[in-house]
């Protein structure tokens, strides 16, 4: 699963629905098409929001990693 | 017997246009007037953009009052206008919750939890809307009824009056439609 790079880190940590669904969607056009975001968060429901927001707008999450506090979200850009 | 692949193809593609709830696109009216579900509606309205929906929200009734901006006054009201404009909160910000309102203090409970929790407040949620080019519409009747002006709404960079039949257009365009 690591193959590949992470071309920004982006820190969402104590946000809330919905905002990191709105700052990820105003945040993907700022890579590449095939670069990866990851994005830090605390919010519990970005487990399933970003796998349905990916899902909906045709990019990709390629991992997701939970740390004790943190999740951090890694977000392809497809198109 | 060869059959016309494109041609069927475009044959489809017109019908399915034609078809009602076929644009990426959500109409919401929010009829309420209650600050709990105006944060409904502003997180759906504001989840639908970043989902890449077009999102049309159509305030009617108790919802337009939310829409006043309490910086901006309008004179010349009748006895009436001024009675609504008066009871009716002025402005998002004077909303209350529809339940456990506790005569302002549940409301200020809430507000406090929202602030401490990072939950994004109205402001912020009308803040994000405009940034993700929500569409708002004031309904007219409405605003005739309760007296309310063009003039004491909020600056917004995409509103409008409208009736229900602009409503009702967008809404059969719409693959989601909620009422609030």
């Amino acid at each position: 699963m690591a193959d590949y790079t992470i071309a920004k880190t982006l820190d969402y940590k104590g946000l809330a629905c919905p905002m990191p669904v709105v700052k990820i969607s105003q945040q993907i056009g700022s890579v590449a098409v095939g670069e990866v975001i990851e994005v830090q968060t605390t919010d519990p429901g970005s487990l399933s929001d970003f796998p349905a927001w990916a899902k909906t707008m045709g990019h990709a999450i390629v991992e997701t990693k939970q740390e004790p506090g943190l999740i951090r979200i890694f977000v392809k850009r497809q198109k | 017997m060869s059959v016309d692949v494109d041609k069927a193809i475009a044959d489809l593609k017109s019908r399915m246009d034609g078809l009602p709830g076929a644009e990426n696109k959500l109409t919401m009216v929010v009829l309420s007037g209650d600050l709990d579900k105006h944060l409904a509606a502003m997180i759906i309205a504001t989840g639908a953009a970043a989902m890449g929906m077009k999102v049309v929200l159509f305030f009617t009734f108790w919802g337009t009052a939310a829409l006043r901006d309490p910086r901006k006054k309008v004179k010349g009201k009748n006895f009436m206008s001024k009675m609504f404009a008066m009871m009716l909160p002025k402005g998002r910000n004077k909303l209350t919750l529809s339940k456990m309102n506790m005569a302002g203090m549940g409301t200020a409970m809430l507000k406090g939890l929202m602030q401490k929790k990072n939950v994004a407040s109205l402001d912020q949620l009308f803040d994000v809307a405009a940034q993700l080019a929500v569409k708002i519409y004031i309904c007219e009747m409405s605003m005739d009824l309760m007296g309310f002006r063009k003039e004491e709404m909020i600056d917004y960079p995409d509103i409008e009056v409208c009736g229900v039949a602009t409503m009702l257009s967008h809404a059969k365009e719409s693959s989601i439609q909620f009422f609030i």
